[in-house]
């Protein structure tokens, strides 16, 4: 039997999450004042001798990006707090918020100290309006207390975090479009390069990292026994949250050292698939992540083996659990409602594509394709992957191709194959 | 920038400066890349993904246009791997491209076109999902048609970076992605200038001119009818475009003897009104000199200039010269002192004008140009229009032989010829405004450090014998609004500025060939200053025809009836920044 671990998680329920007071009393802003004694660079490398990757998706080295966010040379920088955290099904990043707010503002300080910057925005996203007026309060009384604002703590460190909402673009999460969208435009991705380490936010270098990721440093940087480095595997050491929802008992978030296996985080942790029905598929990752299949259970959930399986290397740390009570027809076709609603349009394959691929898959619910239809799904598919300006068009089709491998069943011409 | 970076393209080793993009380093070596957003004039986009190439070592495809080659880069542009991408980013653009090609004014200019040529689609791979909007013919100049848009974003570009406008934005996202105006108001409710420089770098025929040849047919064909045209400055160093010639071919005489077989009554030259309105306006010039009038005074014969400061910069309304553009000159004399000279009813003129520009169509249809319940100009074609007549009957232009305009509003001369490019109205009033103003004679005719420099600013000061006048010239609307705000910060106290709408001025107008770029129209103002100096006359005021209009009918610039034929008024847009129609 899998259990959790309380690491990131540790002080969830032990503090008020809307007292400064509270945090202080439960140990909090004492790595800031350990990380104001140190060079940034000195900083970054703990998180690299971690081995902590990034939690926004792409896994990016997180030691790596902030000693080359302070490498660069700028009278402005900024570090991006991306709570854009749009992926279907994951919903880590909104604890984090809730129960713990203080904590991801003593990371983003300690990263702006680390990178230079002087200022740091949270990246909001719409549907979380309702944690402004919490996270509003917590910037004020980290502002009052000497946290924030000019010379932090007597160091001589000045750094403003402000609060940004978003409008409810999926795409926002991709860092460029994060970046037109908290400059006020529409959010719809850049092209690349420039990259935003040099060129983000207003222009200025920018160090955008996930929630999860600033909430996670004030805990390594405190982390004198090597707690969290002698959790999960020798080759994937550390512990992650993941938002385990759809057909299970008890869906939610959940803190695992990495290394337990996929079978383990749905049947023991989630208590498997309720009323008596059988495991269909997961899509790791959220709705841009590949599919496993009962096929892939036993598969250890760290970055390399869930890669070596075909599958989403983390991505976003969901975890969402279909049953047989869905077709993989008809879940492709809830994930392209998707897609085709939040593409930004900019880039013909991802505009294009979501759209002819929306129609093959509607076709094949009505039984009406061709063969020439499938051999589409997949070439267009392809296209998008290979050819898209952003993330996202990269993305989309993970599920329909991981689908096409897992489930070949399903893509045929014969009528009684793809309604299963 | 001795930089040099090695690379291969198809195994061909390569060596370009750094920074260079990959489709212009394949372009070194004689590669075109396939490609529809890419405009070698405009920043790079990388929104159509036509231009995919596979570079050994990445895993993706990377856009051509916007990936700068590095040192040991191995690309290749013609495996299986990029075939697939490209024909396939093709078909899904063709998919949402309504291919009405036959009716369609972009057939055989087309970039799709081509590039389904290229690819050899003969037929659609995937099925119409292209949108039924019909296309929107709601001002005088400029035909959006939605369905034919390839969201390449060429005119977003053009429209902001060069011409400051933004009137063209992106809307909207997903299938539902579209090129148009900000709450999709018709063009002339926004902040459109109707300039059509998006209908010169439009890949398709989504943004085109609004065509009269119809109306210019049907006049020829009414034998009731005075079927009367005058020719624009830039349009004969344009037009050979059409037809094959090298840019900047001079093809005056050819194209003379076109419009005559194509049956005008009578062929002028809009040089001649250019002399004419350097007459006015440097008069108007020296004359505000004299009695200290609004400084500076900023020319008046771009209608995209014109448009622009009445919906940007009405503050400058007092500032612009009186003095009507030349098109609306011509169309003035032609209605009053020719047609009495002819013994003609002004209202059996057909007054056709063919020019450059996509804006002069609006310009002709405004109220101040005309009387008597007539227009001074009745049909305005572009020079795509005309090779677009010239091509139905059959004439080969390569091929005419040379004619001569007509007299007496035929003759130009060389100060009239430079209108068409920027710098060139400037050069041609300092010519004529010297000369009166001093009595003497001009030591040297050219002012080099007014000449060239397309989307720039260029400042000058004149020695006036002995009065110093401080000129600037913008060309470009973005280069303008820069111009405007030295001229409002007040840093520099011009005398006299000149600013045209469109790149490099009329030569580059949003009415020339498809095809124009930056590089042709350097050749094109070259080929004008040519043009001036091989001529015998040279100042407009020595044109010996301008000379009797003025004697036989209008008696001396700014007189009374100069002004009620040749100067015009100017009028605030009150249309700027309402927003009522978002009220519910």
């Amino acid at each position: 039997m899998a259990a959790t671990v309380s690491f990131i998680t540790r002080r969830f329920g032990a503090y008020d999450p809307s007292s400064l007071a509270s945090y202080e009393a439960a140990g909090g802003f004492q790595a800031l004042r350990r990380a104001l004694k140190m060079d940034g660079y000195d900083i970054a490398k703990i998180l690299a001798d971690n081995g902590i990757q990034g939690r926004g998706g792409a896994a990016y080295d997180m030691g790596k990006k902030w000693s080359q966010a302070r490498d660069v040379k700028a009278p402005h920088k900024c570090v991006v707090c991306n709570a854009d955290e749009g992926e279907p099904g994951t919903f880590k990043d909104r604890t984090l918020l809730q129960k713990d707010p203080f904590q991801l503002l003593e990371g983003m300080i300690i990263a702006g100290w680390s990178v230079q910057a002087d200022n740091g925005y949270i990246y909001l996203r719409e549907e979380y309006s309702h944690l402004r007026y919490s996270i509003l309060s917590a910037i004020a009384q980290c502002e009052r207390a000497g946290y924030l604002g000019d010379d932090i703590l007597g160091s001589g460190f000045s750094y403003q975090i402000h609060l940004y909402s978003g409008a409810g673009a999926y795409v926002c999460g991709e860092g460029s479009a994060l970046c037109e969208s908290i400059e006020g435009k529409s959010g719809r991705p850049r092209m690349k390069p420039p990259f935003i380490k040099q060129c983000g936010a207003f222009h200025l270098p920018t160090c955008v990292n996930n929630v999860e990721s600033l909430s996670l440093v004030p805990n390594v940087l405190m982390d004198d026994e090597g707690f969290y480095k002698a959790q999960g595997t020798p080759e994937c050491p550390g512990t992650k949250i993941i938002s385990v929802s759809g057909n299970v008992v008890r869906p939610g978030v959940y803190e695992i050292p990495f290394g337990i296996t996929l079978r383990e985080i749905i049947f023991d942790l989630a208590g498997g698939i309720p009323d008596g029905h059988s495991f269909r598929l997961a899509q790791l990752g959220g709705a841009s992540g590949r599919i496993a299949s009962i096929h892939e259970l036993d598969t250890p959930y760290t970055y390399k083996d869930l890669r070596k399986a075909g599958l989403t290397p983390v991505g976003s740390g969901a975890v969402l659990v279909v049953d047989d009570r869905t077709s993989v027809l008809s879940f492709l076709q809830i994930i392209q409602q998707f897609f085709s609603h939040e593409s930004c349009g900019q880039c013909t394959p991802c505009r294009e594509g979501n759209r002819h691929i929306k129609l093959i898959l509607d076709k094949m619910a009505a039984g009406t394709h061709t063969q020439e239809d499938l051999d589409h799904l997949r070439k267009f598919a392809e296209i998008m992957r290979v050819s898209s300006l952003c993330g996202l068009g990269e993305t989309a089709q993970s599920a329909l191709l991981s689908c096409m491998d897992r489930f070949p069943e399903v893509f045929t011409v014969k009528e009684e194959a793809y309604t299963r | 920038m001795s930089n040099l970076i090695h690379l291969t393209i198809n195994r061909i080793p390569v060596e370009v400066p750094a920074g260079t993009r990959i489709i212009e380093a394949a372009q070194s070596i004689g590669i075109d890349i396939p490609h529809l957003c890419y405009h070698p004039d405009q920043t790079i986009k990388a929104h159509c993904r036509m231009c995919m190439v596979e570079v050994t070592g990445q895993r993706k495809l990377l856009a051509a246009c916007s990936t700068v080659v590095w040192e040991g880069m191995e690309v290749i542009t013609d495996s299986k791997r990029v075939y697939d991408a490209q024909v396939g980013v093709l078909d899904l653009i063709l998919s949402d491209h309504k291919q009405n090609c036959l009716s369609c004014s972009r057939n055989g200019s087309c970039d799709l076109q081509n590039l389904c040529r290229r690819f050899n689609r003969l037929s659609p791979t995937l099925p119409d999902i292209s949108s039924d909007e019909p296309p929107r013919v709601d001002n005088p100049s400029i035909v959006r048609d939605p369905a034919k848009c390839v969201k390449c974003g060429r005119c977003v570009k053009v429209c902001n970076e060069v011409q400051g406008v933004s009137a063209l934005t992106y809307s909207n996202r997903s299938g539902n992605f579209l090129v148009t105006t900000a709450f999709d108001a018709p063009m002339e409710e926004t902040d459109c200038v109707l300039c059509g420089q998006c209908t010169l770098v439009c890949p398709v025929g989504a943004l085109v001119e609004r065509d009269y040849t119809d109306e210019v047919w049907s006049a020829i064909q009414d034998p009731s009818k005075h079927v009367v045209v005058q020719v624009a400055p830039s349009v004969r160093v344009a037009l050979g475009d059409e037809f094959g010639l090298e840019s900047g071919a001079l093809v005056t005489g050819k194209m003379v003897t076109a419009l005559r077989r194509l049956g005008f009554d009578k062929v002028f030259d809009t040089n001649f009104s250019a002399d004419l309105t350097i007459m006015e306006e440097g008069s108007e010039l020296l004359h505000r000199m004299k009695t200290g009038g609004k400084f500076p005074m900023i020319t008046s014969c771009s209608p995209g200039w014109v448009r622009f400061m009445e919906k940007h910069h009405p503050e400058l309304i007092e500032n612009l010269s009186t003095a009507k553009s030349p098109q609306g000159m011509f169309g003035a004399v032609l209605k009053t002192y020719y047609a009495q000279k002819m013994g003609w009813d002004p209202k059996d003129i057909v007054s056709v004008s063919v020019m450059p520009c996509t804006a002069k169509k609006y310009e002709a249809a405004r109220p101040e140009l005309g009387r008597d319940g007539y227009r001074d100009v009745d049909i305005v074609l572009t020079t795509r229009e005309l090779a677009k007549i010239i091509r139905y009957e059959g004439m080969d232009l390569k091929n005419l032989p040379d004619s001569d305009f007509d007299s007496p509003l035929g003759t130009g001369s060389g100060a009239g010829a430079i209108f068409g490019a920027t710098g060139g109205v400037m050069e041609a009033a300092l010519r004529t405004a010297y000369e009166l103003h001093t009595g003497k004679t001009l030591p040297r005719l050219e002012f080099e450090e007014v000449r060239g420099q397309v989307n720039g600013i260029k400042e000058a000061t004149i020695d006036l014998d002995g009065t110093p006048v401080r000129v600037a010239i913008a060309n470009g609307l973005q280069a303008a609004e820069e111009l405007i705000q030295r001229i409002e910060s007040g840093e520099v106290p011009y005398t006299f500025v000149e600013i045209m709408a469109c790149p490099g001025g009329c030569i580059g107008g949003g009415g020339q060939p498809i095809g124009t770029n930056n590089a042709k129209r350097d050749a094109r103002i070259k080929s004008l200053y040519k043009l001036d100096r091989s001529l015998p006359l040279r100042k407009s005021h020595e044109n010996p025809d301008i000379q009797t209009l003025y004697s036989e009918f209008l008696e001396a610039p700014l007189s009374h009836k100069s002004h009620e034929l040749l100067h015009t008024t100017f009028t605030a847009w009150p249309g700027s920044h309402r927003f009522d129609h978002l009220k519910k």
